[in-house]
Parts: structure tokens; sequence; C-alpha cells
């Protein structure tokens, strides 16, 4: 059978047996520890600085950044946008907590559907699991609450991140993901690191936006999204 | 696929007599060298990460059997499968008979180096598939039926108007009079072509960038999203990977990536990079009802056993080659196998044997700029010189080369005698050169005075010269 004949051809290569023992040992430690090799100083700031840094940083890799007080200022936010790009008032919303947090009925003329992305979906909102500062990186987790295909299928991704889902480093978002978990057994189906909208060189190397993901990607960041909306 | 690296010789004066080419190869030296340069210095830390890129890398293959048996489980653990292949036969057959279980016709793949190497897409259509590359790149060759000619740019060799001759050719359901003159045209017509293969397509066939021992996760880093879409929409998602790419932990692979862009493009982060870990869960809208992780050696253990070691922790950034001032003059299709540039010269003799492969390693000045760019250190002139070893050990090397080093092994061992032969042949080529100082015909190096003159050296020998400036220096 070909893995044993893989295992094997391994352990010739290596020169040596199965590990074992201390070995082994040092190799489940390794796991379970997962250290951390150096992390760049860059992100290591206080937190209003790293939001800031994620801003920064988002922009430079061609995406498009907000700023609202609460989740009540996000429809206005988002309606605001689409005009501005003169895109259709169309949005599939993913069904995420967070977003049925959102008083979408203060802008009548946004037409919504709750859902996965359809092929043609022209616009889609989510939230993310976090916003990485380093490099103005989104991190997308998914679940019943976060499809994976409005991420990609969309013209246009519009993103509502909470200020305080904002992280200094990978490692930081790595940390929250894994929670307690032990066994290695924490991940979801698919985590996507997102910079940007969707780019491609290769036409002689011209950079162009929009390949194959979304054109746009634009992003509102919201300073206290736990704050009560008005009665 | 099909290899003409022995042609390597001819391939590289074809390759720069082609005006199209040598206009397309100055993307490669405009584009990639100075945005990796920017994104380095960006990153104080860089240097140490790429240190800290090596051990990672060392370590994983230092222990490979027991990152491999702990990825199997956590892949098995979420309800994913794992499929061993010892040869690319092996791997085609796997994946075809994935593919036939859910009857398939359309297969849309990822950006993958790993399926060329064994030939899949040929495979597939030969069974009655019809394989679409969806990376851009990948899309242009494809139409053009050609291979790759640079692993992160696969048709960087491709000139734009070449690209609007290719669609007008295939792209028969849009007016043959609309202008493909722009590259947001080319853009939007392959974006609108390929989504539709996307929402049709049955299996998605992707490579990795890492698999993740400790989580069962298989990475890919892409810009376009074309991976994601791939992998997201049908009912299967098959990953085909080399069994070297598995790292111990996220933090290993967090690492990894750091280096990955930069130098690759030169972007701090690549636009996508995403973690898969088994298939779709209960209560998720979207995702593959079937993960698949197709395990290829074809070669790569031997490499593990041997002094090529080292050339397996690449990452497939590509930096070598577009560093290598032979990979700017005659491009990768030159070297005649999947893999060009440096790198290249170092896997195509180690997985298609140095018989079939003995100028790539040659093909090399040892400027040495590879390994001063590579993310994982690999000492590529070191390797390169052992497979020149390999080649000459096993007599491959044409005679007059070898008699020619072993003439001149067999003074370097005799010093004395070396002193007065290198004497004897300095005169000797005064006198020819006469009062031009200059010889235009050289005895069994007709290749390098056909284009150039040779000068008559001038001054003694170099012993002559270090001893007398020695002596000079003492005083």
């Amino acid at each position: 059978m070909s893995r044993d004949a893989i295992f094997r051809r391994i352990r010739t290569a290596l020169g040596r047996a199965t590990p074992e023992g201390a070995d082994a040992e040092a190799l489940e430690r390794r796991l379970a520890e997962h250290p951390a090799n150096t992390i760049p100083c860059r992100a290591l700031l206080p937190h209003d600085q790293q939001v800031a840094l994620f801003a920064e940083m988002a922009r430079a890799v061609n995406a498009t950044v907000v700023e609202v007080d609460s989740l009540d200022d996000v429809p206005e936010a988002v309606a605001g946008y689409l005009a501005g790009e003169n895109l259709p008032s169309r949005l599939t919303v993913a069904p995420d907590p967070l977003l049925d947090a959102v008083p979408w009925e203060k802008r009548p003329l946004l037409e919504i559907t709750r859902g996965k992305a359809e092929g043609s979906t022209e616009a889609g909102v989510t939230s993310a699991f976090a916003g990485v500062a380093e490099t103005g990186t989104l991190m997308a987790a998914s679940g019943p609450e976060h499809p994976t295909t409005l991420n990609f299928l969309p013209d246009s991704h519009i993103v509502v991140l909470p200020h305080d889902r904002v992280v200094g480093t990978y490692e930081d978002g790595w940390r929250k993901l894994r929670g307690d978990s032990r066994d290695g057994r924490f991940m979801p189906r698919v985590v996507n690191f997102i910079t940007g909208p969707s780019r491609t060189g290769d036409i002689e190397q011209k950079i162009q936006l929009g390949a194959h993901g979304p054109r746009r990607l634009h992003i509102i960041l919201v300073r206290d999204a736990a704050r009560n909306r008005p009665l | 696929m099909h290899q003409s690296s022995q042609s390597f010789k001819q391939n590289a004066h074809a390759a720069l007599r082609d005006a199209t080419l040598q206009r397309a190869l100055h993307n490669v030296k405009v584009g990639f060298i100075d945005k990796r340069r920017i994104a380095a210095e960006k990153l104080p830390e860089f240097e140490r990460l790429r240190d800290e890129a090596r051990d990672i890398k060392d370590h994983a293959l230092a222990n490979l059997d027991f990152y491999l048996e702990r990825f199997e489980q956590q892949v098995l653990a979420q309800g994913g499968h794992v499929h061993w292949c010892e040869t690319a036969e092996e791997a085609r057959n796997t994946v075809l008979a994935i593919c036939r279980s859910v009857g398939a016709k359309t297969v849309t793949k990822g950006k993958s180096m790993v399926t060329e190497e064994i030939g899949l897409n040929a495979f597939l259509e030969a069974n009655g598939m019809i394989p679409v590359e969806t990376d851009l790149g990948e899309y242009i060759i494809q139409l053009r039926n050609e291979p790759p000619s640079h692993i992160i740019a696969p048709a960087i060799h491709v000139v734009q108007e070449q690209i609007s001759d290719a669609f007008y050719e295939h792209h028969k359901q849009f007016p043959p009079d609309r202008p493909l003159a722009e590259p947001r045209q080319l853009l939007d017509e392959a974006r609108a072509v390929l989504r539709e293969r996307f929402l049709a397509a049955d299996v998605g066939i992707t490579g990795a960038n890492f698999l993740i021992a400790e989580t069962g996760s298989t990475v890919i880093v892409t810009n376009e999203g074309n991976g994601d879409l791939t992998q997201t929409l049908p009912k299967i998602h098959i990953v085909v990977v080399g069994v070297e790419k598995v790292v111990p932990t996220l933090e290993d692979a967090t690492t990894l990536l750091r280096v990955l862009a930069r130098s690759a493009t030169g972007q701090e982060f690549s636009a996508y990079t995403t973690f898969s870990t088994g298939p779709r869960r209960p209560g998720d809208p979207d995702g593959p009802e079937q993960f698949h992780v197709v395990l290829v050696d074809n070669g790569r253990l031997d490499m593990l056993a041997s002094q090529f070691r080292e050339a397996l922790r690449c990452i497939r950034c590509g930096a070598c080659m577009n560093h290598c001032p032979v990979y700017a003059a005659v491009g990768g299709h030159a070297y005649g196998w999947v893999y060009p540039g440096p790198i290249g010269s170092i896997w195509t003799p180690a997985l298609t044997g140095i018989e079939n492969a003995r100028h790539l390693p040659n093909a090399s000045t040892f400027c040495g700029r590879c390994e001063s760019v590579c993310p994982v250190r690999i000492p590529l002139p070191k390797l390169l010189r052992n497979w020149r070893n390999v080649e000459f050990e096993r007599r491959l090397a044409p005679a007059a080369a070898r008699y020619g080093l072993a003439g001149w092994a067999f003074f370097a061992r005799r010093p004395r005698l070396y002193r007065v032969a290198a004497g004897i042949g300095n005169r000797v080529l005064r006198l020819l050169a006469g009062r031009r100082g200059r010889l235009s015909r050289l005895p069994f190096a007709g290749g390098w005075t056909s284009v150039r003159d040779m000068p008559a050296p001038e001054g003694g020998t170099f012993h002559s010269q270090w001893a007398r400036r020695s002596r000079e220096g003492r005083k």
C-alpha cells in the first residue's frame, strides 16, 4: 500500500524509526504549545493605534474604510457608499447576529436579502471574525452565520467591523479562534484572510482590481457596536 | 508533461532571438525585483523571519513522518479524506476516481504546480472531463495550449496582443469586433467566461502552499480569489499537494506566510490566504460536501534522502527566478519542464533524472542572487554544484569537458607542475595574441570566442603576481 511505502521511505531517508519516547514527547509538546516565532513589532501598539494602523494598511491595498459611531449608523453608511459608487441598492446580508442588530429599516430603499451569495449577487455585507492591523487584513471564519460565498461572489464586499474586533497580529487572531482548545479541532471549515479586493498582475504585470473576487472592498469600522439602539 | 530540458541550449538560443518573448521578459526585470526589495525593507524583522522560516521547514522535514501522520489524523477527524500517492500516475488515477464518483464533467482548477507536474489536465481531458484553469495566467496558457513559464506568473512570457488573439479565437460567444485592446477589457471578459465555469463545476481542484499538522488544514494563497471560488462552489474539493508541504502549527505557517508574499510579489500579504479544514459542517450554508487531500511523493522522498534535501524547503515564491540573470534572458520555457529557474534546475533533475536535464545545473553563472533572496535560504548555487558533480561522476558531461576537467585536476593537485604549465600557457597565449593583445579563436573554446575575443594574459600568472605582491607587502 502506498501509505506504508511512503512512511517506510521517509524513515529510511531520515535514517531512523518512528519517533518514540522523549523525541515523540518533544514533538507533541511543540504542537500543544504551538510557540509563536518572531512577531513584527509594527503592530505591537495600544488598541486605538492598532485600529488606525488597520485602516491605513487596508487603504494601502485599495480597500476603502470609513468609521461610524454605532451599528445604528451602518444603514446610512452602506446606502451612501452604494450611491457614491453608483451601484444598485440590492444587498445580500449574512445571517449574522451582529448584522441582525443593524436597523436596516432606517434606509427602506435598500433591498435586502439574507443568506449566502448566488452568482448574481451584486453586493454582499458581512462582518469579520477579526481585523488584523499588521497588514490591514480581515479574518473571516465560516459557519452557519458566515457564508463563505459572500466573501468572493459579489462585485462589492462590504464588511462591518466593530473596533473591538481589531487585533494587532495574525497570532492574536489565532489565539482568539483557538480559545481553550487543546486538540487542534477548533478550526471552522474555512478561515479566509482577506487583504484588499481581488487583483491580478497576469496581463503584463499590470495590476488590475477585481479579477474573480470582489472588485471593491469597503470596510465600515464601528466604534461602539455594543451601544444599544435608541427606541 | 512533455520534457525538453535536454534541448536547453537550442531552447535558449531560440528564446534570445524571440523579440516578443524578450519584450515580455522585460516585465520580470521591472516588476518583481524592486517590489520585493521595498517590501523587505519595510519589515525590519524580515531577515530574522527568513532564518526562522528555514528552521521551521528543516524541522518539519526532519520529522516528516510524525507531522504527516498527525495531519492525516486531523483531516480524518474533520470528515475529510487522505490519499497517498507514490507516483504521478497514481495521483492522476486517484483524482480521476474521485471525479468519476460524482459523474463530474466540468472540473475547475486553482493554480497548482504539482498538477502541472503530474500532467493532470491532459489526463482528465483524455478521460472525458473538461478541466478549466481559473487563475487568469493559467487560463491564458491553457487557451494557448502551452505550459507555465513561471511558478507564480505562469503567463509572464505572453504580451497583451497575444492574449487578445487567444480570446478572439476561443471566446466565439462574443461579437468578433469587440474591443480587447485594454487589460481591463481582457480581464472583464475572462471574469465573465470563468464565472460561468465556477458555477457549473462539479469538482474543484487546488494545490496547497502549506499543510498544518496541528489542525489538518490546507492553505492556499492567491490574489484573484479564483482558488476560493474553485474550492467553495462545487460538491467536491480536491487538494493535490506534495508531501513536503507540511508544517507543524498555525504559528509556523504564519511565519512562512510573512516571508512568502513579500518574496514573491512584494506584497505585504496576498489578497487571499485561505485555511481549509474538512468539508461543509452541519448548518453551513455553503462549501464542498467532500474534502479530499491527495498527497504526492513523485520523487520528493528521494530528495529527502539525498544531498538535495534543502531544496524541499522551497515555498514556491519564485524569487530565485525573478532575480536570475539566466531566467531573465531566456524565460521559463527554455528550461523544458514544469519548474524553471534556479530552483527548477535543482528539482527537475531530481524528479525526472539528471540524464534528462543535465544542462540545467549548468545554466547558472553562480552569481548567487537566488540564494541571497530565497526566503527559506536554500543554498541554490551549492545544490547546482552538487548536480554538476553528479553529472561528472556519472560521465554525463561531454567527453571534452570531462577530459578537460580531469586534466585540470591533474595539474591542480601538483602545484609545482601547475605553476610551470600556467607560466608556459601564459607566454604562449601572449605570443599568439601578438600586438593586438587579443585572441579571436582558441582551441577547445570556440563557443566562448565565437561571440567575443579572449584578451591575452598580462603581467604573469596569478601565482607569480600574488608572490610578487606578498614580497612587496612585506617590505
